[in-house]
Parts: structure tokens; C-alpha cells; sequence
């Protein structure tokens, strides 16, 4: 392969790992801007890939196991939300218990239900979100550079890559162009005023995790049932995490995260690549310290020696009606 | 102060609460494994007879404790200081690391250096890794939560990167180091209480016990008795507070960190000067993150984290044994009692009570 189908490789898998970076990281974008912190992306995600292997296993229908994701993703934002928004709970406290406990419950559900030690199989190559070829994918591969561009990179994904590509400027839209996101991105920074305004902060911040949930939802069965086949323990494996360090890392706002889930999806794609070849120069690349990378680039960033990551002010703190 | 709150409420507070969070977790996890399939109060009978029944399952059960005793004052120490130190998994594991190089590399210690060395290592290392969110929180004001986080996976990376190149046994494929010479090897209680005809099978129970007891007792002295344990509380009811007290509070986030980080650090001594003699890649295998629930159910309190390191040590016990008797419940299922448990001790804790709970946590504007 020469330097240029390298790239195209690269770009492609790039794409590939960054979907559910870009949908977590979104989903956190609307829990976060309205004031409500979601460590619980991960468990969210995980829940919701287990729900759509499960549903997708049983019926045979990739639609219902996603739609079944959405719902048991959305199920455990309200969750969130009934311990931080009604009974101000600790909202860190409350997201680490989602995570453990979805852990915990996908390999148990699993195991007891489908027989397989923590697992969830789909019947390899039919069940599940493929592929997509777009129109003349194939007939225009042979056109240097904007062909290979074309048929790899932009065509050849799954409707879910799709839909996530259409959730950023959707995202942008709801937050800064209507009055749902005028409101929300207020709450996360004032809510005494929403509150003065005659705006009830907790429906707010509820509708706020709903989306959460949603893009949650999403990420979780783009893992499960379009990326690979079927649920395994912990398979989101830090994507939830990882998500909210490119929330940071894109200082809370949609267009910067996306970037940022790309720059570590691209490491990630990196790393993958470099596994086991010796560089020209450099030799061989520890490909642990590559992985490590994004979340050592958000702690730098963090502390404010690149740039300074301001958080929504509201961020963390319940909100308490004045009597 | 403590003995001004030790009225009805007091008691209310430290023994209805938890066990009432406690009954919710069981009950829910109750509902899950009838949702199994299987009968709860036979899974519940195994798993108390699997953890309790006969004396290998008590040294097991107080094995675990024994790592979760450490892990529990971590989350604690830097909950007094109104920290949530969520990377008791990275620095406890980084405690390993600490233990690797002494072992490794010092092999040839006598044995009343050997342990102490390892010991002290672990700490310090964990200690180290504590330190790094601390310094961030303290002069460059990155939240500890996050970081913390996002250390653990740069923990993972690094201990994946040194067990596979740096440490790894030579001539083998599996990323572990070499099994340390015995002068690091820790006694294991059976062969102490045997003679006195205490059973304990042949469970990894170890001297590591009374490492954690003892940081029990100096847990209390520090956080009860001493100028910086009262300064270290202050930080936690109320920052504001402190600096008009002319408490440098920069400087208490940093130690409450480092300590929290040393504390978890110990775990290791538990896991590999204890049980397995060498460092094995993952040895921590989430035992960081269980410290947060026994915290919580604990109540920040020595007593309260021993109980509760009990309690989880006999769950993830009774729990392999229940998964052994019952083959359709999975050992998974620990976890989400732990996580249940965060749940209700703490993501939940205005649920029950809300008047009583406010006690331990929040600022006592009436208290001098």
C-alpha cells in the first residue's frame, strides 16, 4: 500500500471509531450545557448496546434492537435525572453508580439469558446495521484521489454513522438557534434567572437528559449491532469517558468536541495501525503510551496550560428554589 | 462536635440509614434475580453460606475486605476534604508499580527490609499519583473528578507499557513481572492461627489485615485528633471558610490527595505482597472503584468502612460461590449490588431521611 491508501485507511477507520465519540460526546453536550454533569455516559452506552444486541438477537429486527437501546438508554437518564434534578443528589455519585451497575447487570443478564458467558452472538453478516453503499460507489473508484475519497471514506458506512454525521449541525442547531437551547445553555449557567423567567429548570434539565439519552442510545447500538456483532463485557471499554474528556477537551462546545472525538479516534486509528510496525527513525511505537494520549492531552488542556476549558458555571450544583 | 449530634438522630443516622440504603440495594438486586429465573432468598442463603459457612470462606471474605478497607479510606480521606477521588483504581495500581521496582530491582533486601521497602513503595507511588490531581486541583484548578478519572486510563496504558516492556519476566509471554524472592512474601494467617485451631482453609488471607486496621486506627487519629485532620474537615464543610481561618487550603487538597492516593496505593500490598507474589497486568480488576461504595455506606468513618469492607468482601466471595451453586447467576451480579449500593447511599441519599442525612456531609452552620 502506498502513503495515499494508507491515509484513505486510516481516514475510514477514523470515521468508523469516531461515531460513538461523536454521539456520546454530543449527548454529554446537552446534559452538561444545562448544568447537570454525566459521568453515566459509559453506562448509558453500555446499557443501551446490551439492549440492542439483546432485542436484535431475539427478534431478528436491527430497527427494534436500536429503538430498544434508545428506550433503555432514555430509562436510565431519568434515573439521573429523578436522583440529581428532583432529589439533588450528588450528580458524580449518582453517575458512577449507573456505570457500575450496568456493568455489572449487561455480562449478568447475558449470562442468564443467552447462555453465554457475558456475551451476547449475532449470527454473523445479516441482523444488524451494514454497510451502505451510496450511488456509484463502485463506478467511480477508478477516479484518482476523489474516487478512492468517495467509495471508502464517504461511502461504505452504516446508517448510524449517517445519522451521527447529521447529529452535529442538528445538535448546533438546538442549542443555538432555538428556544429550547437559548433556555438550556442558560439553566447550566443561571438557572435563578430561567428560574425568575417564569421557566421551570427542572423540566429543563429533564428534557435536556433526555436527549442525552437518546444520543446515548444511539452510540450504545452503533457498538453492539453495526460496528461489530453483538454485545460483549465492556464494550464500551472507556468510549463513555473518553466522550466527555473530548466535551472538555472542545471547551462545551458541539463543533471543538466533534473535533476532539476525531483527534482521539484518530490516535485510536493510529494506534491500531502502528501495532507491531517499526517506524523509519524511530523504531517501534509503544502503542500503549499512543493510546494514552488523548486523555493525557485533556488533563494538559485541563489545566489550563494550552487554552483554558471554562465549564458551564452552573455545572455540578443542584439547583434550590429560593423559598 | 461529635458528641453534641450523639442524640436519637446520631444513631438514626450512622445504623438506620445505611441499612435502610442497603435494603433497597438487596431488594432491587432481589428483583433481578428473580427476573433470572431463580429463587432470591436461596441465592441469598448461598451467598451468605458461600462467604461466612465455614472457615476457607471466612478467609477469603476477609481477604477482600482487607482490600477494600484500603480503598474505602482512600474515597474517605479525600471525602473529608470535600474531594471525590474517583482514581483509587489507577493509584492503587500504580501502588503495584511501586512494589514491582522494589521487588525487581531489590531483590536481594533481608526480609525486614524487604517488606517495609515494598510497603513504603507502594505508598509512596500511589501517593505520587494521587499528588498529580491534587497539585491540578489545588494551583491550576482542574477538577479532581475528571482527572482522576482520565488518570486511571493513563494508569492502565502506563502499567500495560511497563509490564509488557520494561517489567515482564524475560522469556515469558504473559505481561506479569517475576515472582518476588519470599523475603517479600507476607505470612498468611492460616499458618499463624492454625495451631490455635482457627480453620482458614487455604485462603490468601495475609498479614496485610493488620496493615489495614492499623490505617484504621491512624485514619482516625489523623481525621479526629490532629491540626491537619481538623484543618483537612474544614476544607471539606466549607472552603470559604477555611481561607478566613487562614487554613492554606491549596495545600490540605494536595496532602488530603496524596494520602488518599497512598491509602489506595496499600491495596497492592493486599494483591501481591499478600496473594499472588508478583505483579499481574489488571491485578486491581475494579477493587478501586468499590472503595466509593464502601465510603459512602461507611459513612466516612473507620468503624463504618470495615463494616462495609466486610460486607463487600463477603459479596464478592459469596458471590463466586453463588455463581458456582447456581450456574444462571453470574458473579456479575456483586456488581451490581455495589453499584445499587452507590445508588442509594449516595446518588440517592436525600431519598431516605433527608433531614438526617444532611448531618455528615454538609457544612454545621450551628456548630461553632
Amino acid at each position: 500500500m502506498d502513503y495515499f491508501d494508507q491515509s484513505v485507511f486510516l481516514a475510514a477507520s477514523t470515521i468508523r471509531l469516531a461515531t460513538p465519540l461523536v454521539l456520546a460526546a454530543l449527548a454529554g453536550l446537552f446534559a452538561e450545557r444545562s448544568g447537570v454533569v454525566d459521568i453515566g455516559l459509559e453506562g448509558k452506552m453500555l446499557a443501551a448496546a446490551f439492549a440492542a444486541a439483546a432485542l436484535t438477537a431475539i427478534s431478528g429486527s436491527h430497527l427494534l434492537g436500536l429503538a430498544g437501546a434508545i428506550v433503555t438508554s432514555m430509562m436510565l437518564a431519568l434515573v439521573h435525572g429523578y436522583a440529581t434534578i428532583t432529589h439533588r443528589g450528588d450528580q458524580v455519585v449518582s453517575g458512577m453508580a449507573i456505570n457500575i451497575t450496568v456493568a455489572g447487570l449487561g455480562p449478568t443478564l447475558a449470562e442468564a439469558w443467552f447462555g453465554q458467558a457475558g456475551r451476547i452472538s449475532l449470527p454473523p453478516g445479516r441482523g444488524r446495521f451494514m454497510p451502505i453503499e451510496l450511488p456509484f460507489a463502485a463506478g467511480v473508484r477508478d477516479i484518482p484521489i476523489v474516487g478512492l475519497v468517495y467509495t471508502d471514506i464517504i461511502s461504505g458506512q452504516n446508517l448510524l454513522t449517517y445519522i451521527a454525521v447529521l447529529t452535529i449541525p442538528l445538535a448546533v442547531w438546538v442549542l443555538y438557534c432555538t428556544r429550547f437551547g437559548l433556555r438550556l445553555r442558560a439553566v447550566g449557567e443561571n438557572p435563578a434567572a430561567v428560574d425568575t423567567a417564569g421557566i421551570s429548570v427542572a423540566s429543563l434539565r429533564y428534557r435536556a437528559l433526555l436527549m442525552t439519552g437518546l444520543l446515548c442510545g444511539i452510540a450504545g447500538a452503533y457498538l453492539s449491532i453495526a460496528q461489530s456483532e453483538g454485545f460483549t463485557r465492556d464494550m464500551t471499554a472507556g468510549k463513555g469517558y473518553l466522550a466527555l474528556a473530548a466535551l472538555i477537551f472542545g471547551k462545551w462546545r458541539p463543533v471543538p468536541a466533534v473535533l476532539a472525538c476525531l483527534l482521539f479516534a484518530f490516535t485510536d486509528a493510529l494506534q491500531a495501525r502502528l501495532q507491531g510496525v517499526s517506524l523509519p527513525g524511530i523504531g517501534s511505537v509503544p502503542t500503549q503510551l499512543v493510546q494514552a494520549l488523548p486523555y493525557v492531552l485533556t488533563i494538559i488542556l485541563l489545566a489550563g496550560f494550552v487554552g483554558r476549558a471554562v465549564a458551564p458555571r452552573a455545572v455540578g450544583k443542584p439547583y434550590v428554589k429560593e423559598r | 462536635m461529635a458528641a453534641a449530634r450523639r442524640g436519637l438522630s446520631f444513631w438514626i443516622d450512622i445504623g438506620l440509614i445505611p441499612l435502610i440504603n442497603l435494603a433497597a440495594a438487596f431488594l432491587v438486586s432481589g428483583l433481578i434475580v428473580l427476573l433470572i429465573g431463580e429463587n432470591p432468598l436461596r441465592a441469598a442463603w448461598l451467598m451468605i453460606y458461600g462467604a461466612f459457612g465455614y472457615g476457607e470462606a471466612w478467609g477469603y471474605t476477609l481477604f477482600y475486605a482487607t482490600n477494600f478497607i484500603f480503598v474505602g479510606l482512600a474515597v474517605a480521606l479525600a471525602f473529608h476534604a470535600g474531594l471525590f477521588n474517583i482514581g483509587g483504581e489507577g493509584q492503587a495500581y500504580l501502588g503495584g508499580l511501586g512494589i514491582a521496582i522494589v521487588g525487581t530491582f531489590a531483590g536481594f533486601l533481608p526480609r525486614f527490609l524487604a517488606i517495609p521497602a515494598a510497603i513504603f513503595s507502594a505508598a509512596l507511588v500511589g501517593g505520587i499519583w494521587g499528588l498529580v490531581p491534587g497539585w491540578l486541583q489545588a494551583r491550576r484548578g482542574s477538577h479532581v473528578v475528571v482527572t482522576t478519572i482520565l488518570l486511571n486510563f493513563v494508569a492502565a496504558s502506563l502499567m500495560a507499557y511497563l509490564l509488557v516492556n520494561v517489567l515482564i519476566r524475560p522469556g515469558q509471554q504473559s505481561p506479569e513481572t517475576i515472582v518476588f524472592p519470599h523475603a517479600f512474601w507476607l505470612p498468611q494467617l492460616w499458618t499463624w492461627l492454625g495451631p490455635f485451631g482457627v480453620d482458614l482453609g487455604r485462603s490468601p488471607l495475609n498479614a496485610s489485615i493488620l496493615l489495614a486496621l492499623l490505617c484504621c486506627i491512624l485514619f482516625w487519629l489523623l481525621i479526629w485528633k490532629t491540626k491537619l485532620g481538623y484543618e483537612i474537615r474544614v476544607v471539606g464543610h466549607n472552603r470559604d471558610a477555611a481561607v478566613y481561618a487562614g487554613i492554606n487550603v491549596g495545600r490540605i487538597v494536595i496532602i488530603a490527595m496524596i494520602l488518599s492516593g497512598a491509602l489506595a496505593g496499600l491495596m497492592a500490598v493486599n494483591e501481591v505482597l499478600g496473594a499472588q507474589h508478583r505483579v499481574i497486568l489488571g491485578f486491581v480488576a475494579g477493587y478501586g472503584y468499590v472503595g466509593i461504595a464502601v465510603a459512602l455506606m461507611g459513612r466516612n468513618h473507620p468503624i463504618g468502612i470495615i463494616l462495609a469492607a466486610i460486607l463487600f468482601g463477603a459479596l464478592y466471595q459469596g458471590g463466586s460461590e453463588l455463581a458456582f451453586d447456581m450456574p444462571r447467576v453470574s458473579r456479575d451480579i456483586v456488581v451490581v449490588v455495589q453499584g445499587l449500593v452507590i445508588l442509594f447511599a449516595g446518588g440517592l441519599e436525600h431519598l431516605f431521611g433527608p433531614l438526617l442525612q444532611a448531618r455528615l456531609m454538609r457544612p454545621q452552620r450551628s456548630q461553632p
